[in-house]
């Protein structure tokens, strides 16, 4: 849906803003910890921020330039989040760092999750959970699949279309990695119908010696998700509450592939990824490596957008956030903005009782019953929820909203509930 | 794209929507109940023409004054009220005066649906619950019957019509029995052509048969009406009255005759399939459905009237919320078999 804009437009390199704001919190877990100081001039890819424990990744310079704060900077949820302010050098070549490889051959599987902490890879399909930890299989569970997610199941985003057909040879390089890394012997690679083209080129490129099978699955939202992506790919119900190692299975975005394939040989950390720009606010649509860190207002600014500019979404615009402010940075988890005008606001439509149709029953990926789900968050019968009708499980995939003709914003009340049962559980 | 003033709207995801919404279902019912009401006005002329209107206009009219005297915007824009009103019409007698036609239509909106908090949370179909309550306040009005196609149906009106309120209606020689009473009282059969074209005395809307079906099938492509429900209710009635017929051919009527009768089609068709009333479940349609088929035959053969669609439909709604509580689907990654 509305992939058409962009799904033909080859990725296109972005121009360097004035001042980037490298965010130290950019991936789920505890922020890097900043390791140059202010005003030291540094280089692109050179690590600024180590991993402050397991569950944390290292940041790297998007640019050769100088550090000029470490300071706050603005983060994606609207708070402020620690950052560094680089300012590129406007004359440099951007030459990147020299660093030490990730020889696939001699790596052992210990060194290769290392390096990919190290190189500061995350979930770039927007979760932005660091991918080291996920490869780390505990000893009580085995693992026998890698599913690489090719998936993009949001309407209108095509950064993983892009880079599956201009990356390949990246992908099939990361697959090796981590396939290495988590001891697998065969690996999938899940994409939709509507990327034919996607399909084709990967596995005329695919070679030979590589365990790796890429399967064309009917477009379904929200296929995506890793839960629905297992059952469709692997006929396996990752559990209420579980993981999908829990069904011996690791899933990787794609794009996340691509970057481990391209960053581990050559031992660089990331410095940039590739996002769509698109939307019908939207003049120049399209796809784009942008360095990490760049300023939204100047993305926007570099593509232009209509005068009748009314929200823009990070990422797409089924479980999209819409942003408070253009202020914030370009971080690893964007894996694009989607704006759309003001008359596309659907604020204004009227809500009428809910009519029990089942429309919303017959959407739920997970078989919940979001219309009773909706009345009880009404009530709020929020133990109810959750004790009786999963609230926990949901993963706001947006399905029930969008069917819903009685225009009832399940998916916020929803929301709402489990913010409320997260703290009163944080409170004990 | 800096320039000063702009605003930027925040609203919570999923930004975007399908285009169906509560009043483009009810209007698109409308649409589909329109062939039917024509059909009943060409069988039965003049006095179906006067039912419908009356008892479409007095449901509307309940709703709207309601509403205002309830100090909050009016309901009827979302067009289901209209639905009631038109179906509450469609399984009245022909000839049925015109002062029970409109007091069954307040009491249906009035005690169905508005006083239950109006759409959305109502009960029971309040099409029914207007007819329940003529059928038990005035039952010889209500099985009194008019024989389709009658030559003079739309120059005349039959002298029961304009009765004046709470005087007794005097019916013209001319009333009929309807099918399912020449079966329950005189062991006779209507031939089958006759039922479904449905030139047999009956209830205005209630013997177009074939167009019932058609104004269903619209409604399924338009994924507007569950066709799981008629699908098990016909199932249910079929497969039952198959079997007592097979026991004994003489006394229970076959399945075609079953289906075909009385308000089966318009009951399981357009009133059992009322969204707010019946289960939201797949599952629990289907247990929905087998209960109201099952309800039907039961007080058909057995019962002391001839007809027990409505009284099934209504038996019916008053569990369907019980349904959903019982039958749930399997939670995606809750173990057990397949999901749904």
């Amino acid at each position: 849906m509305h992939k058409d804009e962009t799904a033909g437009a080859p990725i296109r390199q972005f121009p360097f803003a004035p001042v980037m704001l490298v965010s130290l919190a950019q991936h789920f877990g505890r922020p890097s910890r900043a390791i140059v100081r202010e005003g030291q001039e540094v280089q692109r890819g050179q690590c600024l921020a180590e991993a402050d424990g397991e569950v944390s990744v290292a940041t790297h310079a998007p640019a050769s330039g100088v550090v000029q704060r470490i300071d706050l900077v603005p983060g994606i949820a609207g708070k402020m989040v620690p950052g560094i302010y680089l300012k590129p050098f406007p004359g440099s070549t951007q030459e990147i760092a020299a660093a030490s490889p990730c020889d696939l051959d001699a790596a052992t599987p210990d060194e290769i999750i290392t390096a990919i902490q190290q190189a500061g890879i995350v979930g770039l399909g927007g979760a932005a959970f660091p991918t080291h930890v996920k490869l780390r299989i505990p000893p009580d569970k085995s693992v026998d699949t890698l599913v690489i997610n090719g998936v993009e199941c949001e309407p209108y985003l095509t950064t993983d279309h892009r880079v599956m057909l201009e990356q390949r040879d990246d992908v099939f390089m990361g697959i090796r990695y981590l396939m290495k890394a988590t001891g697998v012997a065969r690996a999938l690679i899940g994409v939709e119908a509507n990327k034919a083209d996607v399909a084709r080129a990967l596995q005329q490129a695919l070679p030979v010696d590589l365990p790796a099978e890429v399967v064309v699955l009917p477009v379904k939202y929200p296929q995506g998700a890793e839960k629905m992506l297992l059952k469709a790919l692997l006929q396996r119900e990752v559990p209420s509450g579980g993981l999908p190692l829990d069904v011996g299975a690791v899933v990787v975005n794609v794009a996340t592939t691509a970057e481990i394939g391209r960053l581990l040989p050559r031992g660089q950390g990331i410095q940039e990824r590739v996002i769509t720009i698109t939307g019908p606010a939207v003049k120049k649509k399209g796809n784009y490596r942008i360095p990490i860190g760049t300023p939204l207002r100047f993305a926007l600014d570099f593509v232009g957008v209509e005068d009748d500019l009314g929200q823009v979404f990070l990422g797409g615009p089924m479980m999209g956030q819409s942003l408070p402010s253009l202020d914030i940075p370009i971080t690893k988890g964007t894996s694009g903005f989607v704006a759309f005008r003001r008359d596309q606001s659907l604020q204004a439509r009227a809500e009428f009782p809910c009519i029990n149709c089942g429309y919303c029953v017959d959407a739920c990926p997970l078989f919940l019953n979001p219309a009773r789900l909706g009345l009880l968050a009404q009530h709020r019968r929020f133990d109810e929820m959750a004790a009786g009708y999963h609230l926990m499980d949901c993963f706001e995939c947006g399905s029930c909203s969008y069917v819903c003709p009685a225009h009832i914003p399940l998916v916020q009340r929803f929301r709402g509930a489990k913010s409320f049962l997260r703290k009163v559980e944080a409170a004990g | 794209m800096s320039a000063p003033g702009r605003t930027l709207a925040i609203e919570t995801s999923p930004h975007l929507a399908s285009g169906a919404s509560v009043d483009t279902i009810m209007r698109n019912v409308v649409y589909a109940l329109l062939p039917v009401a024509c059909y009943a006005v060409y069988l039965f002329g003049l006095s179906a023409l006067l039912v419908l209107v009356t008892a479409t206009l007095s449901c509307v009219l309940t709703e709207h004054l309601m509403c205002r005297a309830a100090g909050r915007a009016t309901s009827v824009r979302d067009w289901s009220v209209v639905i009631t009103g038109l179906l509450y019409g469609l399984t009245l007698p022909p000839a049925l005066p015109l002062w029970m036609v409109a007091s069954g239509g307040v009491i249906g909106v009035a005690l169905g649906k508005v006083l239950f908090g109006g759409l959305g949370y109502n009960a029971f179909n309040p099409a029914l619950v207007g007819r329940v309550f003529l059928q038990a306040a005035f039952p010889t009005a209500m099985t009194t019957w008019y024989p389709a196609l009658l030559p003079q149906r739309f120059m005349e009106l039959p002298s029961s019509i304009l009765t004046f309120p709470f005087a007794r209606p005097d019916f013209d020689g001319l009333t009929a029995a309807t099918p399912l009473a020449q079966m329950k009282f005189d062991q006779l059969s209507t031939p089958a052509t006759e039922l479904v074209l449905g030139t047999t005395a009956g209830s205005t809307g209630e013997t177009g048969a074939l167009l019932i079906l058609a104004g269903g099938a619209w409604l399924v492509a338009r994924n507007m009406m569950n066709w799981r429900i008629p699908a098990a209710i016909f199932a249910t009635v079929a497969v039952a009255s198959a079997l007592l017929h097979w026991v004994d051919p003489q006394y229970y009527p076959g399945p075609v005759f079953m289906l075909f009768s009385g308000g089966l089609m318009l009951g399981a068709v357009f009133m059992a399939t009322d969204m707010v009333a019946s289960p939201i479940t797949r599952r629990g349609v289907i247990v929905y459905g087998v209960l109201i088929g099952a309800l039907v035959v039961v007080i058909r053969v057995w019962g002391g009237m001839p007809e027990g669609v409505m009284y099934a439909i209504l038996l019916a709604n008053a569990v369907s919320p019980h349904i959903d509580n019982l039958v749930r689907p399997r939670v995606f990654g809750t173990g057990g078999g397949r999901a749904l």
